[in-house]
Order: structure tokens, then C-alpha cells, then sequence
């Protein structure tokens, strides 16, 4: 049994071909069917291929006759390719995931998704899912990952409280904090949006980051390689799935789950109005949320499920009371993306953080 | 007129009836309450998530400012949480500043075409869903912008109708519920109701069919008439029959005895010798033949008017015509030589049975030649009072009241003669009854006696008819 799960393996990292596209952000990746081709999935995702190779491995063990295209992007370009389809009725993908949920949400809200019909979904808490088209795969939390070492005398913030009292001792996280370019990155943008609705402590954090010279990065992995090399102390509002995926292979960084409260991500996925193969996107959405995918999520990406999440979070956070704040997928999330309203968030943001000119 | 029971297939049931008109009646309530929750669900569901929508609208409206000379619309959250109430439905928004110029939200999304600057709810479609908008307008009247702004909120539908139709399943359950227990109930009641009519069947089936005494069961009102009726009838057919056992034992009798004294008499001119008084036997003889010939006419006469008045269809027919063929009748019978009629100039018109008229003017006749003194008359005429008269009159005295007193008993002759069978006069009797009429007798100023029957004259017929009668 394990021999063949070898070579499968194996066929799978032999058959998955790269190609860059015309697009230049996009990378497609297509894995042959594994018998006799029969169908052709497409999944368009913002999700670094390498958190989804074993779901869609798991995928094409159930479905050999299915050949899976993964394109990978930017949020933004996603979105903006997704959109356009939309509009056009073109063909896309059969699958959209993304961690961008607004952005999920306001194409669902147009009438861009379709029904996924699934039993499965009636599982799924509330706010995990949103009229039957937009479901949540993830659990991700918003981390603060830390430099082991700089903290070695006193230990890690562990609240946002801890945080901005740390920003007002003058000069020890000067130019040492670093987060999201929330004009730049859309999961950061969220998490930054949350924040402001969440609780009255984001007006300190923000005067706090430009106090400090915040350092602001498109992606959370750059974040996190400038707190482990120590070019940063902490990161703030990082995706918890990669911070808690590289804190296990990394003995420098160390994740902080914020006890006053930890916004919760849930990547959303939705099959598009003009999908061709809808089935074969259904199935991979349950198989996603099934034991079986749930044991890969949960696994070493880290990337965990609405519906395992909040256990497993807790097991690996130690024994800390931590209040999980999952972003619900509903149309409120809408309010963020409002032209009006992104424009003063966004103006207030970079009068705050970016420090004035000389 | 053939007799028919009615069949058991067709004929349907009182409760039969009662049920499937209850069940009617019931459906025809039970649909229009489901019509009327139908519109009401409808209506409730659209108020409720209206006021969802102006909610959101009133939010948005207010958070509407002008920043240094430009038009700020700030969307609250708590807007969208409201309208996320409506958790399955999409949301729309489009706000328009005074230039027309979409400051935010979807551009294309319809307006109403109505123009008016009070709020305004609409049923619209937007990316392929029906939708219901809001349209409300705030007007900023700051230096750097005065005008209306327009806000549009809109929602689909989903919601909406889900609690419609809950609303709307609901009171299809309740009215099942209550549909089922109101026709179980009225089923029950009629079954109760019904119950006398159940004890009457049950008194008529368990009857011996020799038995004619009247049903002493208690009954409902509704049914006492047709009780009543059926114990007239059965009091009538005991009387009927009664009467048969009587006219059969009495016709037995009477048979019997002049039978009898026919053949002692025979006997004993076979053994006489002595012609003269075999001549005188042979005379009486000849007489008792004639009596028995002619109880046996009688007999046969009157069974058949009985046998008519329960059978045979009732006619118009004209009395004259009647007096006409029973004097002719009398004639060729024999020993009616002096009969003269004496008929009106317009005909008499009533409603029986000719051949029963016929037979009762003919033992009129008969009578009267036995018993009267000729000339022997019979006369047709109307009453003063509206009444057909056939009468028999002759010159003889007539009958004494207690003679009278007896018209109408069978057998009811004197001993005097005895060619008199009794019969005649109560055939006569018999049919003036099947005709509503009665016997009347009359004595004449100059001596003479009148016997006939008076009965109800005929409603008055098309003057064709009559003149066919009386040609």
C-alpha cells in the first residue's frame, strides 16, 4: 500500500507541469488524470500550490479519471480575472478559492456562483457559508509571529494590549515591526478592516505603527522571513497557516495567538455560474470538508477547516484562552470593499503609518 | 304508470349527500383561508424586510456628509448587518450625489421610474434576480453641495419568500388540522342526527309483512310525514284487504246459495211428473239461472271496478257519451226497452274512468227497472254547486230511508226478489267514491225516484276537445 502511494506520488510530481501563462502573475499547473481521462477540473486559487498539492492528490486518488489545472495568482489579478469573466459569461475555472472573502463575497453577491447542492454544507457553522455558493474551507488565524531570540528575556507579546504597551517603550521595536501593505495585499486589508470594527484598540495600533516605522510587505511569507532572519521582531496580523506551517521547521520564530481576541480567516470557495464541470468542482469541495480532507488541511499545511478548526487551534496555541473571531462570509464584508469607504480607511491608514516626510 | 323501486346504486344516501357536501363546503373554506394566507404571508414577509431595507437606508442616508467641498458617504457596518438579517439574500446598493454621478456603490443598478423625493419601495431586477430597492433621498444643503441625494438599497428575495411560505405552510397545517377536526366532528354529529332514521329502517325491515298495524316508533319531525304516510298506506291496504276477505267470503256465500237451491230445484223437476208443476219449475228454475247469471255479472263487475279504481289511469271524458253507451248497453242486454235520456246541449266534462261510469250507470239502470216504475230516465246534468249529476229516475216509490241508509253494502237486497243480487247499487257506491263523488237520491215532487252520482266536474278544457266529445 505504501509502495504505491509512492509511486503515485511520484507520477503526480511527474505529471505536474508548470507553465507560465500569457498572464504574467498566473502560473498554471496541470496534473494528469491518473487513468483514462474523462473530465478536466480547473481551479483558479490564490492559495500557494504547495498547501494544495495533497488535496488535490487526495482528489485524484477518489477521481482518477479527473485531470486537475491549478492556476495560480495574485488576489488582485484573480479577482480581476474572475470578475471579468463574470461579466463577459465566460468560462474561467470550475473552482474559485481565494483567500480574499470580500472580494468572494461581492462576486457571489453579483450572481457570479452557483448552488454547490451539497449535503455537506448543512455541517458547516453559519458563518462559514453563505447562501449555499460560498463556502469556507479554512481556519486561519491572524498570528503575531515573533523572533524567539529578542524576546528571550521577557517573552512574547501575547495580546494586542501587550503589543502597543511594547510600541510605547521608546525605541525597542523601532523599525522592527513588520505586517501587511494593506493597499497592496487583500488578506491584509481584511484583517486590517476587521480590526477597526473589531475593537477600539486599532486607532493605538496604528498611531503605535507609525511610531515605530512600520515595515509593510505584500505577502506574509516575506514577513515572516524578516522575523526569522531578525530583521524584524514581530509580525503583525499574519496568516496563521504559513507562520504556524514555518514555525515548525524554523526553532527561531515563535506564533502568538492574541488572547484578546484572534481574527479567524476561512478561505472561500465558490463554483462559478459558467463552471463545465461542476460535479467534479462539487466533489473537491467535499472532499475538502470530509474526514479525509480534513485530516490533510489539519495536517502539516496547517491550513485546518471551519469545522476542525477551533480544537485544533487550541491544541497547538497550548492551553491559552484565546477568543476566535471568524470573519463571517455574509454580505457585510461588502461594506470594506466600498470605494468610499476603502479610499478614507485606506488615507486614514497611510497617515498613520507612513511616517511624515522631513 | 309502471311501479319502480327505486335502485339501490343510484339512489344516494342522506349521510352520503350530507358527507360529501360537508367535505365541499369544507375544501371551498379550507381553500380560500390558504388563499387568503397565501396573500397575507406575502404581505407580512414584504413589510418586514421593507422596514429592513429603509432601515439600511436611513443608516446610509445619515452618514452622509460633505468633507471640505466633497459629498462623503461613510457605509455603516451596522447598514449591512441589518440588511444580513436577511442572511441568504445578496445586497445592492447605489448612492447618487446631486449631479447624478453614482458616488459609490453599483452603478447600473435600475432607478425607479417614478421621480418623486419621498421613499419610495420597488420591485426591480438586478443581475438576473428580482430585487426589491429602496429609493430615499437626503438633501445636503452645504456651501459646496446643495442638492438631493439619492440612496438605493436593494435586496433579493429569498427571505422574503422563505417566510412566506412558512407563514403560508403554517396555516396549511392549521387549517388541515382544523379541516380535519371540524369534518370528523360534523360527520359525528350527523351520524347522531341521523340515527332515528336508522331506527325507522330497522322498525320497517324488522316487520312481519302480514303485519299492516301502524309504526308506533318515535320519529323525528322530518320523517313524520313520510311515517304518517306509510301508516295511511298500510291502513288503507288493511282495509283493502280486509275488504277482498270480506267480498270473497260474502261472494262465496252467495254463490253458494242460490247454486244450491238451483239444484234441489232441478232435482226435484226431474222427479216430478205433473206437467203443470213441472211448468212452475222449470219457471223458478229459469229465474234462480237468471239470478246467479246475473250475481255473477255483478260479482265480476264489481271486481273489476275495484281492480280499476286502484289501476287504471283517470281521462277526461264526457258524462253524456257515458249515459249514451250504457243505455245502448242496457238495450242490447235485454228488458230496457223504455229508457229515454235526457242530456244537456253542452257536454259534461269530468275526470274518470269511462268504463267504471259506464258500469255504475247501467246498475243504475238495472235497479231501476227492477225495483221502479217505468218510464225509467237517465239523466246528465250539472249541479248549481259545480258538480256532474248521472242519474236514474223512474216513477216507482224508491227506496225507503233505511234502504238508503244501506246503499252501498254489498249484498244488501231484500229477500223480496230474487233476481236481486245487492250488488248493483254498491258498485254504484264504489265508483262514485274512485271518482270523489258520492251517491244521490232524490225524491221527485210528482212522486218519483232519483238515484245517481254526483262527482267534481273536470277543469275546463280547450273548446276543440270539448266539441270532439260532444260530436
Amino acid at each position: 500500500m505504501i509502495r504505491h502511494l509512492a509511486i503515485l506520488a511520484s507520477v503526480i510530481v511527474l505529471t505536474a507541469v508548470p507553465a507560465k501563462a500569457a498572464n504574467a502573475s498566473e502560473t498554471i499547473t496541470r496534473f494528469e488524470a491518473q487513468a483514462g481521462q474523462s473530465s478536466e477540473l480547473v481551479i483558479a486559487s490564490v492559495t500557494d500550490l504547495a498547501f494544495m498539492r495533497p488535496l488535490i492528490a487526495a482528489f485524484q486518488r477518489t477521481n482518477p479519471g479527473v485531470s486537475v489545472s491549478y492556476i495560480e495568482d495574485t488576489s488582485n489579478s484573480l479577482d480581476a480575472n474572475v470578475s471579468r469573466a463574470c461579466a463577459d459569461r465566460s468560462f474561467l475555472a470550475d473552482l474559485v478559492i481565494s483567500s480574499s472573502i470580500a472580494q468572494q463575497v461581492r462576486l457571489v453577491n453579483g450572481g457570479c456562483a452557483r448552488e454547490i447542492g451539497s449535503p455537506v454544507l448543512s455541517n458547516l457553522p453559519d458563518w462559514a457559508q453563505w447562501r449555499g455558493e460560498l463556502v469556507g474551507l479554512t481556519y486561519e488565524p491572524a498570528v503575531m509571529v515573533y523572533n524567539k531570540a529578542a524576546f528571550s528575556e521577557n517573552g512574547p507579546p501575547r495580546s494586542r494590549f501587550d503589543l502597543i504597551d511594547l510600541m510605547r517603550q521608546s525605541g525597542v521595536l523601532n523599525g522592527r515591526i513588520a505586517t501587511y501593505d494593506i493597499e497592496d495585499s487583500g488578506v491584509g486589508y481584511l484583517f486590517a478592516f476587521q480590526d477597526s470594527t473589531e475593537a477600539s484598540t486599532w486607532g493605538r495600533l496604528i498611531e503605535g505603527f507609525g511610531r515605530n516605522n512600520v515595515a509593510t510587505f505584500c505577502c506574509s511569507s516575506e514577513v515572516i522571513d524578516r522575523v526569522a532572519d531578525g530583521r524584524a521582531h514581530i509580525g503583525y496580523n499574519v496568516l496563521g497557516s504559513y507562520a504556524l506551517s514555518r514555525a515548525e521547521n524554523d526553532p527561531r520564530i515563535g506564533v502568538t495567538l492574541p488572547n484578546d481576541y484572534t481574527l479567524v480567516l476561512a478561505r472561500a470557495g465558490y463554483i462559478p455560474r459558467e463552471a463545465r464541470n461542476a460535479l467534479a468542482a462539487r466533489a473537491f469541495l467535499e472532499l475538502a470538508l470530509s474526514p479525509q480532507g480534513r485530516a490533510i488541511l489539519d495536517g502539516e499545511t496547517r491550513l485546518l477547516t471551519p469545522l476542525s478548526g477551533p480544537d485544533t487551534l487550541a491544541r497547538l496555541s497550548g492551553d491559552e484562552e484565546t477568543a476566535f473571531r471568524p470573519i463571517p462570509l455574509s454580505p457585510a464584508l461588502l461594506v470594506s470593499l466600498d470605494r468610499a469607504k476603502r479610499a478614507r480607511f485606506l488615507s486614514q491608514w497611510r497617515n498613520s503609518v507612513t511616517p511624515p516626510l522631513p | 304508470m309502471t311501479p319502480s323501486l327505486p335502485s339501490a346504486g343510484r339512489s344516494r344516501s342522506i349521510a352520503w349527500r350530507l358527507t360529501l357536501l360537508l367535505t365541499l363546503l369544507l375544501t371551498i373554506a379550507a381553500a380560500g383561508t390558504v388563499i387568503a394566507a397565501l396573500s397575507y404571508g406575502q404581505t407580512a414577509a414584504t413589510r418586514a424586510f421593507d422596514r429592513l431595507l429603509t432601515g439600511a437606508a436611513l443608516q446610509i442616508a445619515e452618514r452622509i456628509s460633505v468633507v471640505e467641498g466633497e459629498t462623503v458617504v461613510d457605509i455603516p457596518l451596522s447598514a449591512f448587518g441589518l440588511l444580513s438579517l436577511a442572511s441568504e439574500d445578496r445586497i445592492f446598493y447605489r448612492i447618487i450625489g446631486p449631479d447624478g454621478e453614482t458616488i459609490t456603490g453599483d452603478e447600473s443598478f435600475p432607478l425607479p421610474d417614478d421621480t418623486g423625493d419621498a421613499p419610495l419601495l420597488y420591485d426591480t431586477e438586478f443581475s438576473g434576480e428580482a430585487v426589491r430597492a429602496i429609493r430615499m433621498q437626503r438633501f445636503l444643503a452645504e456651501r459646496a453641495v446643495r442638492g438631493p441625494i439619492t440612496v438605493i438599497v436593494a435586496q433579493t428575495l429569498r427571505a422574503r419568500s422563505e417566510l412566506a411560505n412558512e407563514i403560508v405552510a403554517r396555516a396549511v397545517i392549521g387549517v388541515i388540522i382544523a379541516g380535519g377536526v371540524t369534518l370528523a366532528l360534523a360527520l359525528l354529529a350527523m351520524h347522531l342526527a341521523l340515527s332515528p332514521l336508522r331506527r325507522v329502517e330497522r322498525a320497517i325491515l324488522a316487520r312481519d309483512p302480514k303485519d299492516l298495524t301502524p309504526f308506533s316508533t318515535s320519529t323525528p319531525r322530518e320523517v313524520e310525514a313520510l311515517v304518517a304516510a306509510i301508516n295511511r298506506f298500510m291502513a288503507r291496504l288493511d282495509k283493502r284487504v280486509g275488504a277482498m276477505q270480506d267480498f270473497v267470503a260474502d261472494a262465496a256465500h252467495q254463490m253458494r246459495t242460490p247454486i244450491t237451491a238451483l239444484r234441489a230445484q232441478t232435482e226435484l223437476a226431474m222427479e216430478e211428473d205433473d206437467p203443470d208443476k213441472l211448468k212452475t219449475l222449470q219457471r223458478r228454475i229459469r229465474d234462480r239461472a237468471l239470478g246467479v247469471s246475473r250475481l255473477t255479472d255483478q260479482l265480476l263487475s264489481h271486481a273489476l271496478v275495484t281492480h280499476r279504481a286502484d289501476s287504471v289511469t283517470l281521462e277526461q271524458i264526457d258524462l253524456r257519451r257515458v249515459a249514451v253507451e250504457a243505455e245502448r248497453e242496457a238495450r242490447r242486454t235485454g228488458g230496457a226497452d223504455g229508457i229515454e235520456l235526457d242530456l244537456p246541449a253542452d257536454p259534461v266534462m269530468v275526470t274518470g274512468d269511462a268504463f267504471s261510469l259506464r258500469e255504475a250507470a247501467r246498475n243504475l239502470i238495472t235497479n231501476a227497472l227492477a225495483h221502479g216504475k217505468p218510464p225509467v230516465v237517465l239523466r246528465v246534468s250539472t249541479t248549481r254547486d259545480g258538480q256532474a249529476l248521472i242519474a236514474v229516475h223512474d216513477r216507482g216509490v224508491g227506496m225507503n230511508p233505511g234502504q238508503v241508509q244501506r246503499i252501498g253494502q254489498r249484498f244488501a237486497r231484500d229477500g223480496s226478489n230474487p233476481q236481486s243480487a245487492g250488488l248493483g247499487l254498491a258498485i254504484v257506491a264504489e265508483v262514485a267514491e274512485f271518482h270523489q263523488g258520492s251517491i244521490e237520491t232524490a225524491t221527485g215532487k210528482d212522486g218519483g225516484f232519483e238515484v245517481g252520482i254526483v262527482v267534481p266536474l273536470a277543469a275546463a278544457l280547450p273548446a276543440t276537445t270539448s266539441k270532439g266529445d260532444a260530436a
